[in-house]
């Protein structure tokens, strides 16, 4: 037998070096991206909507630029709303999702967002005295009644003339017509019968007008609230929708909830990833403890990437998380595998982790390749919550690859090349009777 | 746990048809539910409204309904879910208005101090995503058979996909026995299950391709049955390994991961094990059923070449 060479100890320092670095580079800002990462409504509570938009008249047509055009106006809404970051998204072609995570307030919130704010003037027989095409652009505000105190909303008039000559006309009729109702939303088919004896009207307010009104300004009074009015003159600034919105799913947590089931999921994380982690321990042994290592770095990773690219964790993204820690595992398990094979074979420790790295490598790379694709079609074809996951598999994957491949290739390599594993296969789980000769 | 590939007597491929006949039997069956009794679909494919109300202590159906009579709402139906009973979980099909969401979900605040949480959906949404989610996966077939095909062999890429479906109609069809709520997380596992599913397929044949390149000459069923078999346990630690890693992953998330996940770890948990089986008993063994008519076929046409030159010469 020849002589054993000698141990290279500045290889293990290097691993050690390495390790203490990647160490202090987690610990020190993991937190920092964990927090950054946005959290979905299941997780943290909050409501998201998703409407389906037609045109309000039958000549327009819906497109990309009209879409824009709604989902800034429904931004300038949820503006009024205060809302922090709000999540509104086009999906298809006539679809807007809109999620807001931390509202409590959902009817507010819904009703803010899809009505179309499009104040019309009208007398008792539903013809049209005045639009919002005839009132200055952003001049709605909230105000108080004069003589009551009440909380009343302000416009005004474009033209004073043109206010003028409606009140003289409203004002000449009988009483009981001579009525300018104020509508929000009008739509064809409404009437003022109707409508004015519905509890939740689309008449915002009904005056009597019983002398020309010669001011630009008219009085919106409607049993508001101070905040009700607030808001409405603000929806009223914001702008009128250019589409219609009807509600097709709705989906709403409450904010206990979401953080109780994001616990549990993350306990359950904990848990899974320790079973993992101990398995790996005693069935590899060594390995099993630099797997333990690149493990950690995928974990991490996968955050970091998830809050470069500004993803929302949702529970199912969570899960998939965790399973993808399982799937980073089989990188290693598949190279460990061939390693032991070829410690088996009787080959020595470093020749068998190079024939063994060389070897594993294609298989994970046909089995990886092969699930991108699939991933890569999913995305590509699917829909917004398979998209998602599409991109949770992807990003796991790779993640897993540069860990598992190439940081454990790199970790392991250092010590096996030291040298100090030589002639110790039971290291690595291998048992000396198991060894052929060569 | 070793399996010392000289002197393992495992073989794998002289059950093969047990275990086609087992799978079929029991994939007969599942889709016989199917047809039959069908999927408990969620509210993410159905009209109407659920409201989860969480309750701090235990709760009973009678409770919760007794509550929403309060307000004159009759729920069409009533489950209870959480660790003590403490969810219950109020249905309404058709659906409900805003109005009525607000007034219920105020209600149940003052009454547990949780606002509940509701989801209310035209089955349009759910349908399309899992029609969506359909179409990909058979688009990503055809691509897995060409990227294969090119990479290995057509054979491997038609196993690999029969692997697939098989693992994928497995946990419908558990899930059409067992009455599990399908909902849209349980599409993200069977999706899940999909790439898991190729992955261990791939892995197994890899080694099978690799095998195949030390033999000398394949003549037919004997050489390709001790080329699967030797694969096979070559690959089978690695199997094992794997499923029971990733197995621990999802196993936590059923018991521990809460009663939104648990649809979905089941998914996982019936799809892990159906992956790990078909690729260990269905993929390679439908690969070497194939592989021998293939090379049967091109004998005899190499037969019928020779017979058609000879009344030439």
């Amino acid at each position: 037998m020849k002589k054993r060479k000698k141990v290279k100890k500045s290889f293990i320092i290097a691993f050690f070096a390495i390790v203490i670095a990647l160490g202090t580079l987690i610990s020190t800002n993991v937190m920092a991206h964990v927090n950054n990462i946005n959290l979905g409504l299941d997780l943290q509570g909050g409501f998201e909507v998703l409407y389906e938009v037609e045109p309000i008249d039958s000549e327009s047509e819906i497109n990309r630029e009209l879409l824009s055009a709604t989902v800034s106006a429904l931004n300038a809404r949820i503006d009024v709303l205060g809302v922090s970051e709000p999540n509104i998204s086009i999906e298809g072609d006539n679809r807007i999702r809109v999620q807001l995570a931390g509202v409590t307030d959902q009817e507010t919130a819904r009703e803010l967002l899809s009505t179309e704010a499009r104040l019309s003037f009208r007398d008792v027989n539903d013809e049209v005295k005045m639009d919002g095409g005839d009132l200055v652009e952003g001049g709605a505000r909230q105000n108080f009644h004069p003589d009551t105190n009440q909380p009343i909303v302000e416009v005004t008039v474009e033209d004073s003339s043109l206010f003028e000559e409606v009140t003289r006309e409203i004002s000449n009729r009988p009483l009981g017509e001579n009525i300018l109702a104020i509508w929000l939303d009008y739509e064809e088919g409404d009437t003022y019968e109707e409508e004015i004896m519905k509890e939740d009207s689309k008449i915002v307010s009904a005056p009597q007008v019983s002398h020309v009104i010669s001011s630009r300004d008219v009085m919106i009074e409607g049993n508001f609230t101070t905040e009700e009015a607030g808001d409405l003159a603000g929806i009223l600034n914001a702008g009128a929708l250019p589409v219609e919105l009807t509600e097709i799913q709705a989906d709403s947590v409450g904010a206990s909830l979401g953080e109780r089931s994001m616990e549990m999921a993350i306990n359950a994380g904990i848990v899974g990833i320790a079973l993992i982690f101990a398995y790996m321990l005693v069935y590899y042994r060594f390995m099993g403890f630099i797997s333990l290592l690149t493990l950690t770095g995928y974990i991490y990773l996968v955050l970091v990437v998830f809050d470069w690219m500004n993803a929302v964790l949702t529970l199912p993204g969570i899960a998939a998380l965790i399973l993808g820690v399982g799937m980073a595992v089989d990188a290693n398990i598949i190279t460990f595998e061939r390693i032991k094979d070829e410690l088996r074979s009787g080959k020595s420790m470093m020749s068998a982790f190079r024939a063994g790295s060389r070897r594993s490598l294609s298989t994970i790379l046909d089995a990886n390749i092969t699930t991108i694709l699939a991933a890569g079609v999913l995305f590509y074809f699917g829909t917004s919550a398979v998209q998602g996951f599409a991109v949770m598999l992807i990003v796991s994957i790779l993640a897993s690859f540069i860990t598992s491949v190439f940081g454990a290739r790199l970790l392991l390599g250092l010590w096996v090349n030291s040298r100090i594993l030589n002639k110790r296969p039971r290291m690595f789980g291998v048992k000396e009777r198991e060894i052929s000769e060569l | 746990m070793n399996f010392e590939h000289g002197n393992t007597k495992l073989d794998f491929v002289k059950h093969r048809n047990k275990f086609f006949a087992l799978s079929s039997v029991f994939l007969l069956f599942g889709l016989i539910m199917l047809s039959t009794v069908g999927l408990n679909l969620g509210i993410d494919f159905k009209s109407g409204t659920t409201i989860d109300i969480m309750a701090d202590e235990t709760v009973t159906a009678d409770e919760v309904r007794g509550h929403f009579e309060e307000i004159g709402y009759t729920p069409d139906d009533v489950t209870l879910a959480g660790e003590n009973n403490n969810i219950g979980r109020a249905s309404f099909i058709g659906g409900l208005d805003q109005q009525e969401t607000l007034e219920i979900q105020n209600h149940f605040d003052d009454v547990y101090g949780s606002m509940p949480n509701v989801s209310t959906v035209t089955p349009l949404v759910g349908e399309e995503l899992a029609r969506n989610a359909i179409i990909s996966v058979l688009i990503a077939a055809v691509g897995i058979i060409i990227y294969v095909t090119i990479r290995f062999e057509f054979l491997y890429g038609l196993s690999a996909i029969v692997a697939l479906f098989h693992d994928a109609l497995f946990i419908v069809a558990v899930f059409s026995i067992v009455q599990m709520e399908v909902n849209i997380p349980f599409i993200a596992a069977v999706l899940t299950i999909i790439g898991y599913s190729i992955n261990d397929t791939i892995v197994t044949f890899d080694r099978i391709r690799e095998n195949m390149t030390y033999e000398k000459k394949v003549k037919g069923f004997d050489d390709l049955a001790r080329v699967v078999n030797k694969s096979l346990v070559q690959t089978l630690a690695r199997s094992i390994n794997t499923v029971i890693t990733v197995f621990f992953a999802a196993a936590a998330l059923f018991f521990l991961g809460g009663e939104a996940l648990r649809a979905f770890s089941l998914a996982l948990v019936v799809g892990l094990v159906a992956g790990t089986y078909s690729s260990l008993f269905i993929a390679a063994q439908l690969w070497l059923v194939l592989k021998t008519r293939q090379l049967k076929k091109g004998r005899r046409r190499m037969k019928r070449l020779e017979g058609e030159q000879q009344p030439e010469t």
